[in-house]
């Protein structure tokens, strides 16, 4: 490698030293059963020291099932679990290298502040000044110097929130668990604390795997998600790939807003793939991949900014369609329009910037619009 | 007319009348006692002639009630304890562990609210005579500690729902074991509420009778030897005496428990 693409690359990965053992935690075919009930099902994810993970996913596909299972809280069915290279599934939580931020924090109301983040320092036997020394310290690292005398009830949630970050990360864990610790939190404390605990991650340099089931939160915070669903991991992809190259319709619909539209492939050339698309007629698209036969059903997905409105006829030569102007959504920074294609049950979302939509007047519902995009934003997805 | 107290607070005048007459219809009988207790007559009349703190005197004097008074405190307080600690215990299991059958033994352990005393009694009473076990202070410890068992169970299970077993996790989590755990976060939360099964079992065991009257042998407890005082019309005020001093102590022990569970509630909200 010469010395310009060196500095390239190791600009695109500070985040991630290459050095560091890349199966850190390592998660293989783990199952949990509750009754018949099955919470997680043959889960395999490897996770690399250092690193920022999330498990995203709706309310019950398993994520925290799976949280749980690694800070020891629930036994695996089947499977192991290893960290640092060690197997997990006869070291209770209390000998783990884990320490976890629960989702209700988990502050105990007995003890004041001090005692809440030194409760863990019992056994390293420390003199009382050096527990308050290292107190302080964790204090600092959450910005909330000179709370130690506080009680829990003094406290407000992202105070809370700071004091259960502080009390596990004291311990100097070799992985940190989040269980959705900022769920509670309002939308304007949640970004501010996304970013703080984003800093704080890469300034401690500890593992963290977290917990979440909002999506724009898991693509703001990690290097990787593992997207779950009924048990399963569904795909474990840095954000970016994720957004832009879905495995699947679940995915797609997860991670960000996308319009989807049935079709069927019609000739494959390489990857060149002709469709004739519902409502769209015939269209080109660039893909590979098993689905893709002949004859067969696709599933078309594009994101809102891939398409393009226009208010007369395309002539670029870009493929495009005619539809009608349906709703619309004004989300601040951008607005959403809903366009009516013939022949499509769902209309599409389009989104426009607040520039380019200065033709307001013009927008109005029911008149006739086209959509236009480019053949490389067209994703083609397997059948659910 | 227009009122400006909220709906739900306006004020319900029967609801007032029917308050007074059960507070009264509950309390007058037992004001008797120590009103009694200071008349200067051995015979329960009207009016009252003189007053008088010579039943006091006498009872104070007394080294039987005071020997059965000692007893009852023993009792009282072995029961206590050891009926909490199984309180304890059992309120754990219930509202921490999945198990077989839960319902079923809740049940079981409760059963001994509604079984009549006069039952237990006999029950304890025979299998002890087949074992051959001479009756004592120890054996009617053992009965009341099967009626208050319940009571705990019952003063304590709300306390262990009431806390949420994340707190027992994140303590695990920061290294303690179950030991540990227990006495760092389990036992200071569920703390209120082993005062008040320990106050409630102790005031169960001190004021109970068909159970120490079966268990009791040659010691009497202080309900006994009270029953036993009343086929004795001279003895009478003084038993008055020791039914106001129990009253008065007792309405101590619940005022200070209820004023606990006050301030641990403000401390929390």
């Amino acid at each position: 490698m010469d010395g310009k693409n060196r500095e390239k690359s190791s600009l695109l990965i500070t985040r991630i030293p290459m050095t560091k053992n890349t199966n850190f935690i390592s998660i293989q075919n783990i199952s949990k059963h509750f009754g018949d009930v099955i919470a997680v099902d043959q889960v395999n994810i490897d996770i690399r020291e250092g690193e920022f993970f999330s498990l995203l996913g709706p309310s019950g596909c398993g994520k925290t099932t799976l949280l749980r299972m690694i800070a020891g809280f629930e036994s695996p069915t089947n499977g192991e679990i290893f960290i640092d290279g060690n197997p997990m599934s006869e070291v209770p939580p209390n000998l783990r290298p884990t320490n976890m931020v629960f989702q209700n924090y988990a502050i105990f109301p007995h003890l004041d502040v001090r005692a809440n983040i030194a409760y863990g320092l019992r056994k390293d036997h420390l003199s009382r000044e050096e527990s308050n020394l290292r107190v302080e310290e964790a204090l600092e690292m959450v910005k909330l110097p000179g709370f130690g005398t506080r009680r829990a009830n003094e406290l407000s949630g992202g105070q809370r929130q700071r004091i259960a970050l502080a009390r596990a990360l004291i311990k100097r864990p070799k992985v940190l668990l989040l269980d959705e610790p900022l769920g509670a939190l309002d939308k304007k404390l949640r970004e501010e604390m996304q970013l703080e605990l984003r800093s704080l991650q890469e300034s401690v340099g500890i593992t963290f795997i977290f917990v979440t089931h909002d999506q724009e939160e898991a693509l703001t915070l990690s290097d990787r998600v593992a997207v779950m669903s009924r048990g399963e991991v569904l795909q474990n992809a840095s954000p970016k790939e994720l957004y832009s190259k879905p495995v699947n319709v679940e995915v797609a619909d997860f991670i960000g807003k996308m319009n989807f539209l049935n079709a069927q492939v019609d000739k494959i050339d390489g990857d060149r793939i002709s469709l004739n698309a519902q409502g769209f007629g015939s269209i080109q698209a660039t893909a590979t991949g098993d689905f893709l036969e002949q004859g067969k059903d696709v599933i078309v997905a594009i994101r809102p900014e891939k398409l393009v409105l226009s208010t007369t006829p395309v002539t670029s030569g870009k493929a495009s369609v005619a539809g009608k102007l349906n709703t619309s959504a004004y989300l601040g920074d951008r607005s959403h329009y809903y366009v009516s294609v013939n022949g499509c049950d769902h209309p599409f979302a389009v989104a426009t910037h607040e520039i380019e939509s200065a033709s307001d007047e013009l927008l109005e519902r029911g008149r006739e619009v086209w959509l236009s995009w480019a053949e490389e934003s067209l994703i083609l997805l397997p059948v659910a | 007319m227009k009122s400006e107290i909220p709906y739900i607070e306006r004020p319900n005048r029967p609801l007032h009348i029917y308050a007074i007459c059960f507070l009264g219809f509950l309390y007058i009988p037992v004001l008797f006692l120590p009103l009694f207790s200071f008349s200067d007559s051995i015979y329960i009349k009207f009016p009252i002639e003189g007053w008088t703190l010579e039943w006091y005197k006498q009872m104070f004097a007394n080294p039987l009630l005071s020997h059965s008074l000692m007893n009852s405190l023993k009792v009282g307080s072995v029961t206590a304890v050891f009926s909490t600690i199984l309180g304890v215990l059992g309120a754990k299991a219930v509202t921490r562990y999945r198990m077989p059958g839960k319902t079923p033994v809740v049940f079981i352990i409760m059963l001994p609210l509604v079984i009549p005393g006069m039952i237990i009694g006999v029950a304890i009473l025979i299998l002890l005579n087949r074992v051959g076990v001479p009756l004592s202070l120890l054996t009617v410890t053992t009965g009341h500690s099967l009626i208050c068992v319940p009571f705990a169970i019952a003063t304590l299970i709300p306390r262990f729902e009431g806390f949420d077993k994340s707190m027992e996790e994140a303590s695990a989590d920061l290294g303690e074991n179950a030991w540990w755990t227990f006495w760092r976060v389990t036992m200071p939360m569920v703390f209120p509420g082993v005062l008040a099964s320990l106050l409630l079992c102790f005031t169960v065991s001190f004021d109970e009778f068909i159970l120490a009257f079966f268990l009791a042998g040659t010691e009497a407890t202080l309900p006994i030897y009270m029953y036993g005082q009343l086929r004795f019309p001279d003895r009478l005020p003084s038993v008055l005496a020791l039914g106001a001093c129990i009253l008065v102590i007792s309405f101590v022990v619940i005022f200070f428990s209820q004023w606990m569970a006050r301030t641990e509630k403000n401390l929390r909200s």
